[in-house]
């Protein structure tokens, strides 16, 4: 009856049944099936039945290409709200949207708040500086305090990659992501879709370059699959230090040359190079980050002739853009401004009207 | 020590330690196994009998990496509640990890862990002592005079030593001693993120840390070991690199061994993806190519033993953002269940192998004579039952702490019995 | 569901509609029709391309209205489907408008256009012309000009199709899902 312990010798054969199974594989099938979305060849419409149920946008991950549509298509309408003489509408009357800047960014705050104020909804602000944030109370506990005052919609912009995610699975109101860490900027990249569709009118087929720290930036990374979802292509361009490859893996593709793909792209996106990672030693210097992809009128000429040049801002003149291409006709970065109130407007509407389960 | 004298009849007894696998019986007398084979009517009078058919017989199992985080953590977890989730999952020793607060660095720690281990009266606690002072990875702290008070090992876990001087020092000085020292591996100038550096991590905005952060400081302690000549371990190796440099170090008579964990035997870093802390810990999670990897590698040998890096957090430590809370996860009351789901059911190897990893292999890493049935050995015995079906709920454990990801995970396989020293204890 | 109007009787109704709205137009006054989202959009063209026939002299201004934003009753239970945009591109201060709708029940969708309107500028006056006045009001507000009165129960609800909106035309009575 005794037989001997194999210990060593064994076949090697294939194991197919990791990730356990139960616990990782709920949700996580799906999404990474959504890792490479598959480009549209046609443009994407939200079709006229389609009905907005969610109660968050926590990320254009999540979203349906058609989900993306119709909040484009509800920033058209509250494009007109802005043109009034009354620029007010009373949709988000007696509701409470507030503001939880755990990170600093006076535009973004500044553009919900308009946002919400032409909706007719009271808001409630708090920012980092000489707040509970800033005395070591978690970031839960913050916003469950703030939910006990009754909050209908909060839009949260926090410095670390999740945060609005953790935040939404702990209130019963909606959450707005204003920007996660490195993660995600959803409105960023609504109002940057948004304006290429308004100037170049479609988005399938295009090419989108997004220059600088895509490592780092939520922008590039919301920016990435939201076109890529509506059917555009897209190049990250920067040093590799400033570029992970594994990138590609949301289905854009990596160029280290910013000159070999000004001629091909139909819009160029530059993003704001940080300062503070500079001391971290992740490119030389300022200098010479904006000689290789720095955005000037002679880079400008080898481009197509209606390139549409883009900045999420606050511009570094001179690093990212030089003041003739920011100013230039080319430019559409105050628009991107004023259609970022607009999706804003629509992203507050849409959410506030979304089911709760 | 007790005169009780227990019969463990018609189990399937496997002692890897002795290349024994056969249905028979296990008399144990005097806190001591007295016999493994067929039973007779002297062995019969006056036991306590139990009938282990269809059911596994094992020796005690063996857990070389658990973090009991006492003193200082008592919030967490104790050297106590420690041993008693250690017994709930069928080990009958664990090894108490000396990253605490104060860091377990001198004889007076050892002892005070065997003296909280005996208090507790569960699972035996054996203590592993630093490498360095303060785990601060400069100087050596007293590895004799702990080694002499009852440490089984050394290790400043939590942190892998970077200085090789240092390290190459310490491996010297433990080859007098011949006790092992026991490396956390990772390069701290390349460590910098919160989950496995690759796509997952791009697409989520967090911090990655590389397999290379291993690999690299594998690499040089595999080349102190052989100029030093120490018994050396690593600890939880979670990378196809670092079984591959293990393998080869093996193949060149180096004294190495080496570790995996439950879920890194388990999971992908895809695991990560709706930002829950219970699916951070360091090393992270790392790809399917990986997780392959370390299964082969613990089927074929090449990864002596299992341990599960049992590492207890509060509840509000672990509620923070993802990049914020605290590395590490326990399953110390589940983890037999999850090595044979990772192990068993995918049909990477068969019971007499994992029950190997459990308890020969760990017990050669700590130079212990425990983890066998020889008779005359310490009657640690875990009695398996293959088939039980169950459910994790972590309401149930003994530990005190709940960052667990295996919460409702439907597992095959569970200790049913847990004896130590001939006493039973579960 | 049971028709009650047939595409013949639409026309009729309309006519009727178109009638009554004509006699009372003023003539020292800027005049301007504003429809509300959707049907009542479709029958404030037909009446503004027919006025254009009748009256050539008469400038006519016309617009559209929607009153999703000013409803009472936004709620979470149906989600949001498409908001279209108000097409208001002219001063409707000094004006007589004529706000148009296919059925008037409630009054809430008046009184949500109402308040819409007054975002828009202050108009002379504002009169109301409706295909269908099915009674139910739950608000002071009254039609100045009705193609048809017809009384339907609570718990059912009346739909107006129109060929540029539903290829054929008729009214229909649904009941209303709880």
């Amino acid at each position: 009856m005794t037989k001997k312990v194999p210990i060593s010798s064994r076949k090697k054969h294939k194991i197919t049944d990791f990730v356990g199974g139960d616990v990782s594989e709920r949700t996580t099938t799906q999404r990474i099936a959504a890792l490479v979305p598959n480009p549209s060849p046609v443009e994407v419409t939200s079709g006229d039945d389609f009905v907005w149920t969610r109660k968050d946008l926590l990320g254009l991950d999540q979203l349906s290409p058609q989900e993306i549509v119709h909040i484009l298509d509800t920033a058209e309408t509250f494009r007109e709200v802005s043109t009034r003489s009354i620029k007010k509408v009373p949709a988000l009357r007696g509701k409470v949207v507030a503001l939880l800047f755990f990170e600093d960014s006076t535009r973004t705050r500044m553009s919900f708040e308009l946002a919400a104020s032409r909706m007719s909804a009271d808001t409630l602000l708090l920012t980092s500086k000489g707040s509970s944030i800033s005395k070591g109370e978690t970031t839960l506990d913050t916003i469950k305090n703030i939910e006990a005052m009754g909050v209908d919609v909060f839009v949260i912009r926090h410095g670390e990659s999740g945060a609005a995610q953790m935040v939404a699975k702990q209130v019963t109101g909606s959450v707005i992501n204003a920007g996660d860490g490195s993660h995600e900027h959803p409105t960023q990249a609504l109002l940057d879709i948004f304006t290429i569709r308004q100037r170049l009118g479609r988005l399938a087929g295009l090419k989108v370059a997004i220059v600088g720290d895509i490592a780092h930036s939520r922008v590039a990374r919301s920016n990435i699959l939201g076109l890529r979802k509506l059917g555009a292509e897209v190049v990250v361009v920067g040093p590799p230090t400033l570029v992970p490859n594994k990138i590609t893996a949301m289905g854009c593709s990596v160029s280290h040359s910013l000159d070999e793909v000004l001629g091909e792209v139909d819009a160029i996106n530059m993003l704001r190079i940080q300062f503070e990672r500079f001391g971290g030693g992740l490119f030389p210097s300022l200098a010479e980050y904006s000689k290789l992809f720095g955005m000037t009128s002679a880079r400008l000429k080898r481009c197509k002739k209606d390139v549409l040049i883009m900045h999420p801002g606050p511009i570094n003149r001179g690093v990212e853009l030089t003041s003739e291409v920011a100013d230039g006709p080319n430019s559409c970065i105050l628009q991107q401004v004023t259609n970022g109130l607009a999706v804003r407007m629509a992203v507050l509407y849409l959410v506030s009207q979304g089911k709760i389960d | 020590m007790t005169n009780k004298k227990i019969l463990i009849q018609n189990g399937r007894v496997i002692d890897p330690a002795n290349d024994l696998d056969e249905v028979c019986d296990v008399l144990i007398a005097k806190g001591k196994i007295a016999k493994v084979g067929a039973a007779n009517k002297t062995d019969l009078r006056g036991a306590e009998v139990v009938d282990a058919k269809g059911k596994i017989v094992a020796p005690g199992l063996i857990d070389i990496h658990v973090h009991t985080r006492e003193p200082g953590h008592e919030e967490e977890e104790t050297i106590a509640s420690a041993a008693r989730a250690a017994v709930a999952g069928g080990f009958t020793t664990i090894c108490a990890m000396p990253n605490t607060h104060p860091p377990m660095d001198d004889e007076i720690a050892m002892h005070y862990v065997i003296q909280r281990s005996l208090e507790a009266a569960a699972a035996r606690v054996l203590p592993v002592g630093c490498i360095t002072k303060n785990r601060e990875g400069k100087q050596l702290a007293e590895m004799g005079a702990m080694l002499a008070a009852g440490a089984v090992g050394f290790s400043d876990d939590g942190n892998g030593i970077s200085d090789s001087s240092v390290m190459q020092r310490a491996l010297q000085y433990a080859s007098m001693l011949g006790a092992p020292i026991l490396q956390h591996c990772q390069e701290s100038s390349l460590f910098g993120g919160s989950m496995n550096s690759g796509a997952i991590a791009v697409r989520l905005g967090l911090g990655g840390i590389a397999a290379s952060c291993e690999e690299i400081m594998l690499q040089r302690d595999l080349d102190l070991v052989k100029r030093t000549g120490a018994k050396y371990h690593m600890m939880h190796a979670s990378s196809a690199g670092s079984v591959d440099l293990i393998r080869r170090a093996k193949a060149a008579g180096l004294p190495v061994t080496a570790e995996a964990a439950p879920h890194h035997l388990l999971f992908t870093d895809s695991a990560c993806m709706d930002y829950d802390s219970n699916f951070k810990m360091n090393p992270p999670l790392r790809s399917a190519h990986d997780v392959e990897a370390l299964r082969h590698g613990v089927a074929d040998g090449t990864i002596d033993t299992l341990a599960t890096d049992h590492a207890p957090h509060t509840r509000e430590e672990k509620e923070l953002e993802f990049a914020l809370a605290p590395f590490g996860i326990i399953s110390l009351d589940c983890a037999l269940g999850l090595y044979a789901k990772a192990m068993i059911d995918s049909g990477a190897c068969d019971w007499p192998t994992l029950i190997e990893r459990m308890t020969a292999g760990p017990a050669k890493v700590i130079n212990s004579e425990l983890g066998t049935l020889t008779p005359g050995a310490a009657a640690d015995v875990t009695i398996i039952d293959p088939k039980k079906r169950w459910t994790v709920n972590v309401d149930k454990f003994a530990s005190i702490s709940r960052n667990c990801p295996y919460d409702g995970m439907k597992l095959k396989g569970r200790a049913i019995m847990t004896i130590i020293d001939g006493q039973i204890k579960s | 569901m049971k028709q009650i109007l047939t595409a013949e009787q639409i026309d009729s109704t309309l006519e009727r509609l178109y009638k009554a709205v004509t006699s009372q137009i003023p003539e020292d006054m800027p005049v301007a029709v504003v429809g509300i989202r959707t049907r009542g959009e479709t029958i404030a063209r037909r009446i503004v391309e027919r006025l254009a026939k009748d009256k050539p002299k008469l400038h006519v201004d016309f617009g559209i209205l929607d009153i999703t934003f000013y409803r009472d009753d936004l709620s979470r239970k149906r989600g949001a489907p498409l908001v279209r945009a108000t097409e208001i591109d002219f001063d409707i201060d000094g004006k007589w408008v004529l706000l148009i709708d296919d059925v008037l029940h409630t009054g809430r969708s008046i009184r949500a256009a109402l308040d819409a309107l007054s975002d828009f500028g202050r108009a002379e006056i504002i009169r109301l012309g409706v295909l269908i006045d099915r009674g139910g009001h739950e608000l002071p507000i009254a039609a100045d000009f009705v193609g048809k009165k017809r009384s339907v129960p609570t718990g059912q609800r009346i739909q107006i199709r129109l060929k540029e909106n539903d290829d054929k035309e008729g009214a229909y009575i649904i009941k209303e899902e709880a």
